[in-house]
């Protein structure tokens, strides 16, 4: 083993040690879904972020947990986080209220290479709360619209009731140069979209598969089937990304809970492209 | 290593070292008797040291043993490492407090205390090198443990006389200690001889040596302590060619081997406890009574644990098959990824101290057999 010499080791800023923010808004999303605005309580800080990265978002006395940021990247005074309600800290999470305080850590983790082609097609996938970390991205690129040739997002939910950013949604829709595909896994008697697995969006959506970038968030056999699905029709491994979810306590390569073969989750990712996992995510218990 | 001078230290001079740093402020911390093992702990004097004592080791298997003379360092190693004391197993990160409806958040980290490690091998300097990459080496680090690893005075032994489960000639890791010391040691002991060969490795340790007006070592006192620890490297029971491992392990995800291999496998997670590189950890959360104080505390965690993995729905690794792959995986293959070296540095702490005696080097051995039929 090649272990050099003791390098001299200095000590920065705690990166454990949250920063306090104040909600200054809170909107109910879903039956099980709420969005936070967040807001530094040292007055004159910026929250810079790239669209994928995350937080650990504290929650006093209860615990801490990793959440993507799902605001505009461009609007650095406050920070945006969509939140399931799901266990012990997210159900937490949801009943604080305006006004009250929150610790952050962040922004950590890799980012939607939203860079990475111009003049492409992107299209973007999301099931669920995968739809939160991608949002930030669709910001970015919607300002940047020129920078690339079409914009698609296939979206698809349970039931039309778990919807997320639905407001939104309508208006992307109305947009000439943006194109929104929902569909729900079950739909309700006054459902008239899809129904069906996202999934099955991706044989019809018109993009160029040569010629296209895919971003993907959902559950990770969501995401396993639609990288597949879009290998299927000619994209290229290297140009799809998802972005991967395990057990984070620290958020910075300290605590090894995230790791995933021979990367951190939180470090190297959360945001992969499908050529660097594609020989893990297929085995099981990783 | 430029060769510094050498000095001969008479067994008890080692009182004088530790009163040195003693009075200067240092906690002495050494090798002593506690339960039937050789633990780590603070020591006042050479009479807690484990004089005329040795372990037995075998998989799954420990035992003092009496020596027939009274070496110091005649025992390998025990159950602890010194990662306990620079990564504590419990350690709060943060109290927060609640007041007037906010609440604020404070580093009861302040402390500053200065440790001596008196007896490291050569395998524990490597294992605490691992660990300073790990905690210090990248973007993030630990100021915890960076600042308790900045003061600590290391004090080493050459091993002479490796144990049944040791393989640090494989993963080249010692018996001898080339680096990361602030003052080297050599035991020498003969029928009618018992002495030791001290060596400075720091301008902190040559310092010592001038202010303790130690003399200088004569050639043969030297020689005597050169050949017992070149013979060291004769004397290993166990080895195993590490050449291939990172690439053997990785490609070897779905052997049907790892079944076997984990078979007796309790998930008791003693192996990464005693281990002295593995750094998992978790968090806990505590509130006082009244939830006006809160704390979030470290603790050591491990990878052979259900709720290591949990996400929402469910452990990523449910079988014991995949906790003990992730284990050894990691130890032997995707450390050399994640920080450029193998996780593991030959101790054989996991093979002593694993209660069913699963052994990581016969279990790399076969993985190679089997790759080579493949
Ligand atoms: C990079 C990343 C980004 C995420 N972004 C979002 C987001 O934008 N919105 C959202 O609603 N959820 C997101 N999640 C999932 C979210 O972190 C979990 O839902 C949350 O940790 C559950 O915690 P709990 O205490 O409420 O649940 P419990 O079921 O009580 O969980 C107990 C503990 O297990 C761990 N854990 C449980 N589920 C997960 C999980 N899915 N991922 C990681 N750790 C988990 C946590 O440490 C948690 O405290 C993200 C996860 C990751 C890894
Ligand atoms: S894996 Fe086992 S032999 Fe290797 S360093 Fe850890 S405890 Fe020692
Ligand atoms: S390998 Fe041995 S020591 Fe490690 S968890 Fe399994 S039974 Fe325990
Ligand atoms: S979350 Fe701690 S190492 Fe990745």
């Amino acid at each position: 083993m090649e272990v050099s010499e003791r390098e001299i080791l200095v000590v920065e800023k705690n990166p454990m040690l949250p920063q306090i923010f104040q909600i200054r808004s809170r909107k109910q999303e879903t039956s099980d879904t709420f969005t936070l605005e967040l807001e530094p309580v040292e007055a004159g800080v910026e929250f810079i972020f790239k669209p994928g990265q995350f937080n650990m978002l504290y929650v006093f006395g209860v615990g801490e947990v990793p959440i993507s940021i799902s605001g505009d990247p461009e609007k650095v005074s406050r920070v945006t986080h969509t939140t399931r309600m799901v266990g012990t800290v997210t159900k937490a999470m949801g009943k604080l209220k305006k006004g009250d305080l929150i610790g952050v850590r962040g922004p950590f983790g890799s980012s939607w290479p939203v860079d990475k082609c111009s003049g492409c097609d992107v299209v973007i996938v999301a099931g669920g709360i995968g739809l939160a970390p991608l949002r930030p991205a669709i910001y970015y690129i919607l300002r940047r619209r020129e920078n690339y040739n079409k914009a698609i997002l296939l979206y698809g939910a349970r039931t039309p009731d778990d919807i997320l950013y639905k407001h939104e949604i309508e208006k992307w829709k109305s947009r000439f140069d943006f194109e929104v595909y929902v569909t729900v896994d079950r739909g309700t008697s006054g459902w008239k979209g899809n129904v069906g697995v996202v999934t099955t969006l991706i044989p019809r959506a018109p993009f160029d598969p040569q010629n296209t970038i895919a971003f993907v968030c959902g559950p990770e056999i969501m995401m396993r089937f639609t990288a597949l699905e879009l290998i299927k029709r000619g994209v290229s491994e290297n140009n799809i990304f998802i972005s991967m979810e395990r057990n984070m306590k620290c958020g910075i390569g300290l605590c090894g809970h995230c790791q995933f073969g021979p990367v951190f989750v939180c470090k190297d990712g959360p945001v992969f492209s499908y050529s660097q996992v594609k020989n893990l995510i297929f085995k099981r218990e990783i | 290593m430029k060769q510094e001078k050498s000095f001969y230290l008479a067994p008890y001079d080692l009182n004088k070292v530790f009163e040195y740093f003693k009075s200067r402020g240092y906690k002495v911390f050494g090798p002593t008797i506690r339960d039937e093992a050789i633990v780590y702990d603070e020591i006042a004097s050479v009479d807690d040291l484990p004089v005329g004592w040795m372990d037995e080791q075998a998989p799954g298997f420990y035992r003092l043993k009496k020596r027939n003379d009274k070496a110091f360092f005649g025992y390998v190693v025990g159950p602890h490492s010194w990662k306990k004391f620079l990564f504590p197993p419990v350690l709060t990160l943060f109290e927060a407090k609640r007041e007037n409806g906010k609440f604020k958040v404070y580093d009861v980290n302040t402390a500053n205390e200065k440790y001596v490690f008196v007896g490291v091998r050569a395998c524990e300097i490597s294992a605490i090198l691992i660990q300073d990459k790990i905690f210090g080496g990248g973007q993030y680090t630990d100021p915890n443990y960076i600042k308790r690893r900045g003061n600590v005075f290391l004090i080493a032994v050459n091993c002479t006389e490796p144990g049944n489960n040791c393989f640090c000639a494989s993963t080249g890791t010692g018996p001898r200690v080339v680096a990361g010391f602030d003052v080297l040691l050599t035991e020498v002991i003969r029928d009618d001889l018992h002495y030791f060969i001290g060596v400075p490795g720091s301008e902190k340790g040559e310092e010592m040596f001038v202010t303790l007006g130690f003399r200088e070592a004569e050639e043969f006192e030297i020689k005597e302590a050169e050949k017992d620890v070149n013979e060291a490297i004769n004397k290993f029971k166990r080895s195993v060619d590490l050449t291939d491992a990172v690439e053997v392990l990785q490609e070897n995800y779905e052997n049907p081997l790892w079944e076997k291999v984990s078979e007796k496998c309790l998930t008791c997670g003693n192996c990464t406890m005693v281990c002295p590189t593995c750094f998992c950890n978790t968090i806990e959360d505590v509130t006082d009574l009244a939830g006006q104080v809160a704390k979030r505390i470290r603790r050591w965690d491990s990878c052979f644990t259900m709720d290591f993995s949990y996400i929402h729905g469910g452990s990523v690794r449910y079988s014991v098959m995949s906790r003990y792959r992730q284990w050894m995986v990691h130890k032997l293959s995707t450390w050399k990824n994640q920080f450029g070296m193998l996780g593991c540095v030959g101790c054989g702490r996991c093979i002593t101290w694993c209660p069913v005696g699963i052994d990581i080097v016969e279990n790399l051995k076969l993985f190679k057999e089997s790759t080579v039929k493949l």
